[in-house]
């Protein structure tokens, strides 16, 4: 394949890194005075970068032609679908960071940083990588991209104790993931002569041997960190207390999308002719996940702790599918990771409007008490998303967790699938505890400031997309995840 | 005779240190930063021998990308330890204890 071709292929990169670059000198020459033309900028690649992408999502796109640079990248529906997903949670991350950046939450140096939205920028090229890795080597560049950049976003605000320890334990424990899953590559590309993912997956036939074993573990276990399943999520509630709440917000949803993608491609491409070996260890993280994300959130005090313990919990339901290890269950995976994106993005807009009239923002349960008399608005919206996390049924989270279930169930996997469900009634406690905190508490009426007209937008779109005219989107959503996995079993 | 199983070895020891640096280790975060070097260098000295072993260039081209790689990491880590550094005073272990349950 000639090297125009492959420049076509990953054009929406392009346009990113180019649009990064350029900003970046920007950032340098204007300072933070140009901070919200630098978002507004970089918010325009990422949509020109989506909208680069919709031919090839919409009619379906696969087989060698979606080889780039000597198969170092692919990109086909799949990677394409988790692109669109992470482009819309990197706008969203960017629309909603000036108002938390100019209110006293923010600390001493009010108004945002320029760097924060090329970080952003880098970030959605690295994770955009990571999807369409072909070949450990672009694998780990496109997570080390996405990982650096992470860990600066977490500790952007440098006065702030909490946002510089979140970015330090994020930082160590991230370092660490990287390494085992380096290992784990270096055993694989020992044991089976190379680093691509056709290559390690012809190596891996027939019976394993115990260094293969060993680093298709290391493997697993590196990416677990990356999407926070339990045995590897001790990181995620203090990264999601400490770092600022539009940056926790962008962790909450992008980078989650890229590592589940991620290992979807890794344990169906390279692992695909071992699923027993795999299988087990994935569906161990994914009842752990669930059970433990809804034991780990009850008591929390703090609602963005309290998120972190439910987004561990959602992994584990996103890993179910997974485990399922058909298209099926791929299916219904995309499904689940699209709807918990705006569930999660929902919430955490609302809790971006949960501040006074000085633009202090609260966080906590204590704050929120009877905010259906001072803010009526908020608290509907965040029911509907509470809700929808408990899976209650006319939300489209219920539609989520029914189509994870029924991959379970039609794969033979009865009893998984009763563990799942049983947690997830567990699960509601916490969910339903914000309900009744917001409308049956006494009011205590620190919330009451205005909030800018972009977090309106989102958390209506948000809660929109949740509410049950969400069910007229599933029909395209199906098909266009129904395409995307058909893409991922191509290879196998 | 020293053979690729002697590597490996070696290679597999760096690494146990590196993950018991970082999580025995109740002092200092510098000592966390060099424990996470020391397993880069254990993944770097497995990729080469066995590059060797296999008579194949891949794994030193790897090799030669995680050290790059690893060199970005360390400057973003020591960034974040500085920052750190400034509001709190410590970086002892112990004391990244601000937010917990």
């Amino acid at each position: 394949m000639d090297f125009a071709a492959s420049f076509a292929l990953v054009l929406p990169e392009l346009v990113l890194t180019g649009t990064g670059l350029a900003l970046l000198l920007v950032a340098a020459w204007g300072g933070d005075k140009a901070a919200r033309q630098i978002a507004i900028a970089a918010a325009a690649a990422l949509f020109v970068a989506g909208i680069l992408i919709v031919p090839g999502l919409h009619f379906g796109t696969d087989g060698p032609a979606t080889l780039a640079f000597g198969g170092l990248l692919k990109v086909d529906s799949y990677a394409l679908f988790a692109k669109a997903l992470i482009y819309l949670s990197a706008i969203a991350a960017l629309m909603i960071a000036p108002p938390f950046f100019a209110s006293p939450s923010a600390g001493t140096e009010r108004g945002m940083r320029a760097e924060y939205p090329v970080l952003v920028l880098f970030a959605a090229v690295g994770m955009s990588l990571m999807v369409s890795a072909n070949d450990f080597m672009s694998l780990y560049l496109g997570l080390e991209l996405n990982s650096l950049s992470a860990y600066v976003l977490a500790a952007i605000l440098r006065r702030d104790t909490r946002s510089g320890e979140a970015g330090l334990k994020y930082f160590v424990l991230g370092a660490l993931a990287s390494g085992i899953l380096l290992y784990g590559m270096s055993l694989l590309y020992g044991f089976t002569g190379g680093t691509a993912f056709a290559a390690v997956r012809a190596g891996l036939t027939g019976e394993m041997g115990t260094g293969a074993l060993f680093g298709v573990i290391f493997v697993l276990s590196g990416l677990a960190f990356k999407i926070s399943a339990v045995p590897f999520h001790m990181w995620t509630p203090d990264v999601y207390e400490g770092a600022p709440t539009p940056v926790t917000a962008f962790f909450a949803t992008a980078p989650k999308v890229a590592a589940v993608a991620l290992t979807a491609r890794v344990v169906f491409e390279v692992f695909g002719g071992q699923v027993t070996a795999w299988q087990q260890i994935v569906m161990f993280m994914a009842l752990a996940s669930i059970i433990f994300g809804a034991l780990g959130a009850i008591g929390q005090e703090n609602l963005k702790r309290l998120l972190a313990y439910s987004s561990i919990n959602n992994i584990g339901f996103i890993l179910l599918g997974l485990a399922v290890a058909n298209a099926d269950g791929a299916s219904a995976m995309l499904v689940y990771l699209f709807i918990y994106v705006a569930m999660s993005i929902g919430c955490f807009v609302a809790l971006l409007m949960l501040r006074d009239e000085e633009g202090n923002l609260y966080e906590t349960f204590t704050d929120i008490r009877g905010l259906s008399v001072t803010q009526p608005a908020i608290a509907w919206a965040l029911l509907i998303f509470m809700f929808s996390l408990a899976g209650i049924p006319p939300l489209l989270g219920f539609y989520a967790k029914f189509v994870v279930f029924q991959a379970t169930i039609e794969a033979g996997l009865v009893a998984f699938g009763a563990i799942a469900i049983a947690a997830s009634v567990i699960g509601a406690f916490y969910y339903i505890k914000f309900v009744k905190v917001m409308f049956f508490d006494e009011p205590v009426g620190v919330v009451t400031g205005k909030s800018e007209a972009s977090h309106w937008t989102l958390l209506g779109l948000t809660a929109l997309i949740i509410s049950p005219l969400g069910y007229l989107l599933t029909p395209s959503l199906a098909d266009l995840a129904d395409k995307a996995a058909a893409s991922l079993f191509l290879a196998v | 005779m020293i053979g690729i199983e002697h590597y490996l070895t070696v290679g597999a020891i760096l690494f146990v240190l590196g993950v018991l640096g970082i999580f025995l280790n109740r002092k200092n975060v510098i000592v966390i930063l060099m424990a996470v070097e020391l397993i880069l260098l254990a993944v770097n000295l497995n990729l080469v021998a066995f590059s060797a072993f296999l008579q194949d260039l891949t794994g030193q081209v790897f090799a030669m990308l995680v050290l790059t790689v690893a060199a970005a990491e360390a400057a973003i880590g020591l960034a974040i330890l500085v920052i750190y550094f400034r509001t709190r005073g410590s970086i002892a272990v112990d004391d990244i204890n601000r937010m917990k349950g």
